[in-house]
């Protein structure tokens, strides 16, 4: 019975637990219980990137209609692969969030906090299962309200501004992307993607459908914090409780980042964004210029927390950087690039609440000695840093490799050149940490610390080992995201030679 | 004839934004609103989508204004000055508009029969959901069947915006700040009205609740018109003697086990064979199977609604309450 719904099954498991926790809400229970239910959900979806592989795409009729007059779930090895990150690190960081939350979060609030969790894990599974162009603005805002309230819970009064500022853009944003759908609607009557990307050829140059298109390009660039619409993110991962920030980090823009994918792959086809209305140039553009603003940024911050993302922000950059290269390989770096990333800045983000856990503080002055006092998280830290920059043996190297290699495949030199030197920034701004936490000693009449508790630990080294066994045996991502990009390349092209029919 | 109430009722909508815009007095702005959304339901009354103007009036006349006023009755009525330059949001707010416009030109004529959003999805709705699914309101059975996990999506949308309240303010019920004297006791008259009205708001809200079926109506807007039963007698007789009535925690159990309800109807349709809310399942016979199916989860939504938009009351007046006793 459960091969039949498993594309159903990562987005109703965690919607059915999130009301369960509310009314059983004891502490300890309802971490236990969201823990499993997401674990379940990350093995459905692992599951299903193996289905995926095999056949390709599943297609799931909610309710039992067909498509386009029901809502489709439609699963092929792009949303799978995202999925598997995403589910994977929500479990994780549950698992880490206990005693993390403990510490951060008023002990009334737990679980709510859960509750919320487990919302924001159901909206995004639904963003990115759907095949409903309407339905994912349904799941957008059951994910969006979650994250808001998520990043209210922190203790520090701060994260109320930080959440209302995130609230308003984030608002503007899905509003954004409600009107680009209405218009797509306007003109084809159908809400299904398929649907739509095989209607909306037939008006190409509508000013009605391009106007949709700039709306929703709008919209989800707000949602990823594609440059300059990141202001919201800097204060909100600032300030949120440490758990929240390493799961959003990793999780909620890289979900939007899946969704201006869809939207240009499938439903508008490549041609017509691309090469008819150049928005590649834009991209591209724009991500050079994350890279290189945010990456600076995050060199001159005090807060290790805004350093890191102000990082985000930056890698955000690399991931549309590569899609806006328009070629398999330069989208396969993109998609790769969102895994990894979750890897990696969601270790980064918890040996930091694992900081904030021992010390109270995540200033880098508070780092100083830290290497000796709580040497695994400041080895976590290390390796999981590494793997930003993008040494070899890190993921983080093989993003970047196929990111050069892709930007090489078509001669472009100077982008190659900049995505290293783009490194360097990452370098300065992950050697800023380590070097207090290694070189300089603690001051002396400062408390000693102790290393931060086992269940943060253990997480935080599943993912660094992650980091490093997905640096050196790749065969996993690489096949996942070449396949994905292939397809989606394939997809669209065939599309277009139908309408050229 | 209707172009022409189209006309006035779109200028007027007009000059009730420029108003919202330029008045300081939030109060009045409020209020503004309510009447924006009145106008509002009255297009959608004009453009035949008559359960569209009941879910306006209900939730944007209604349920908002009550909510906006306890908002302010915690924040203070007038807009704060806003030093910062407004020339840039401006210009972004001109380019939005200019592309908005830019959009409807090549928008398909006004209420044409041959326009794509006739011809493609909805003919089968309209030729067929009278077999399929059984209803004669099919705007119903588009919502709550054919589009089914959209709406539960939406019950879901209003219990995270719970979720979101109870973290920001939540409703502590031995709150020693709550002393019985809240309400409006001296007003014999109102007491009398309201005594005289709940029973029929009430009576009102279960007929929207069922008679969704039929009519323009259903799970959302019968539990916004309850939870203005409640919150009516909570206004009247003080917040205690409501929290009395329903407390704050049963509103925080009723929110779930309306989302609950729902999803447990795909649920059971998944234990039968079927697809995730697949209503046929549910009766030997399918046509029967539709009807029971939309009515347990019109029955979650409206459960949901009611217990979320009165919880979400909750919190603000308890709020202002405690506000008053500092």
């Amino acid at each position: 019975m459960f091969e039949q719904h498993l594309a159903a099954l990562p987005i109703i498991l965690p919607l059915i637990a999130a009301p369960i926790v509310l009314i059983l809400g004891r502490s300890t229970f309802a971490w236990a219980f969201a823990t499993l239910v997401s674990a379940a959900a990350c093995y459905f979806s692992w599951q299903l990137l193996w289905v995926a592989f095999d056949s390709n795409v599943i297609s799931y009729a909610v309710g039992g209609w067909p498509p386009p007059w029901g809502i489709e779930l439609r699963v092929d090895t792009t949303n799978a692969f995202v999925l598997l990150a995403v589910t994977a690190l929500s479990t994780l960081v549950l698992l880490y969030a206990k005693d993390s939350i403990e510490n951060e979060v008023a002990p009334s609030k737990h679980a709510l906090f859960y509750t919320a969790h487990l919302l924001c894990l159901a909206g995004l599974s639904g963003i990115l299962l759907t095949g409903d162009a309407f339905n994912l603005f349904v799941f957008l805002e059951v994910s969006s309200l979650a994250t808001y309230t998520l990043v209210s819970l922190a203790s520090d009064r701060r994260c109320l501004v930080a959440a209302f500022r995130y609230l308003m853009m984030g608002t503007i944003g899905a509003t954004f992307i409600l009107i680009g759908v209405g218009m797509l609607y306007m003109k084809t009557g159908t809400l299904n993607m398929l649907d739509l990307a095989s209607r909306i050829d037939l008006y190409d140059s509508s000013r009605t459908i391009n106007s949709g298109l700039a709306f929703i390009m709008v919209g989800v660039s707000i949602k990823l914090a594609l440059f300059p619409l990141h202001m919201w993110l800097p204060p909100a991962y600032t300030h949120a409780p440490s758990a929240v920030s390493a799961f959003l980090a990793g999780t909620a823009t890289k979900v939007a980042v899946y969704v201006m994918i869809r939207f240009i792959f499938t439903v508008f086809g490549v041609n017509h964004v691309f090469e008819e209305m150049g928005m590649d140039l834009i991209l591209m553009a724009l991500a050079i210029v994350a890279i290189f603003k945010c990456s600076y940024m995050a060199t001159v911050q005090s807060n290790v927390k805004t350093v890191l993302a102000y990082s985000s922000v930056a890698q955000i950059g690399y991931m549309i950087l590569g899609l806006s290269l328009v070629s398999a390989a330069g989208l396969m770096s993109g998609l790769i690039h969102i895994f990894n990333h979750a890897l990696m800045k969601g270790a980064l983000f918890m040996a930091v609440g694992a900081v904030f856990y021992r010390v109270g503080s995540v200033d880098i002055s508070a780092f100083r000695g830290l290497g000796k006092q709580m040497p695994l998280t400041m080895a976590a830290f290390t390796i999981a840093g590494l793997s930003i920059i993008g040494v070899p043996l890190t993921v983080g190297f093989v993003s970047k490799w196929y990111l050069v290699t892709a930007a090489l495949e078509q001669s472009h030199w100077a982008i190659a050149a900049l995505v290293l030197a783009g490194s360097l920034l990452a370098v300065i701004y992950i050697g800023r940490v380590l070097e207090a936490a290694y070189l300089q000693s603690a001051s002396p009449d400062s408390e000693p610390v102790r290393e931060a508790p086992w269940l943060m630990l253990l997480p935080m080294w599943l993912l660094v080992l992650a980091n490093l066994y997905f640096g050196i045996d790749t065969s996993l991502t690489t096949d996942a995201a070449s396949s994905a990009a292939e397809w989606l390349f394939q997809t669209t092209e065939s599309a277009a030679q139908g309408s050229a029919q | 004839m209707t172009l022409l109430i189209d006309l006035v009722l779109l200028a007027m909508l007009a000059l009730t934004a420029l108003r919202i815009i330029f008045l300081k007095d939030l109060f009045a702005v409020v209020m503004l609103f309510g009447i924006y959304s009145f106008l509002s339901a009255l297009i959608f009354v004009n453009l035949d989508a008559v359960d569209v103007a009941f879910t306006e009036a209900a939730v944007g006349a209604g349920i908002s204004t009550v909510l906006m006023l306890g908002t302010l009755a915690l924040t203070g009525r007038n807009e704060r000055e806003c030093e910062r330059s407004s020339l840039l949001p401006l210009l972004v707010v001109c380019v939005t508009g200019a592309v908005l416009i830019y959009g409807t030109l090549d928008m398909p004529p006004f209420g044409h029969a041959d326009n794509p959003v006739h011809e493609h999805v909805a003919p089968r709705y309209i030729q067929d959901s009278p077999q399929e699914v059984g209803l004669p309101n099919m705007v119903t059975s588009v919502l709550a069947s054919y589009r089914g996990f959209d709406t539960l999506g939406e019950t879901v949308v209003v219990f995270s915006a719970l979720i979101g309240v109870l973290a920001l303010l939540g409703v502590r019920r031995e709150d020693n700040s709550l002393t019985p004297e809240s309400g409006l006791k001296s007003h014999l008259v109102l007491h009398v009205v309201a005594k005289l009205i709940i029973p029929m708001i009430i009576l009102f809200a279960l007929y929207v609740q069922f008679h969704g079926d039929f009519g323009p109506g259903g799970g959302f807007q019968a539990g916004v018109i309850a939870a203005a039963a409640f919150i009516l007698y909570a206004l009247v007789f003080g917040l205690p003697s409501a929290f009395s009535v329903v407390s704050p925690k049963f509103l925080q159990v009723m929110a779930s086990l309306g989302v609950l309800l729902y999803a447990s109807v795909g649920l059971y349709s998944m234990a039968k064979g079927g697809q995730f809310l697949d209503y046929n399942k549910l009766a030997a016979n399918p046509i029967d199977g539709q009807h029971y199916g939309i009515i347990i989860i019109e029955l979650g939504v409206g459960i949901t609604v009611f217990a979320v938009m009165l919880s979400i009351f909750y919190a603000f007046s308890s709020q202002v309450a405690r506000l008053n006793i500092r």
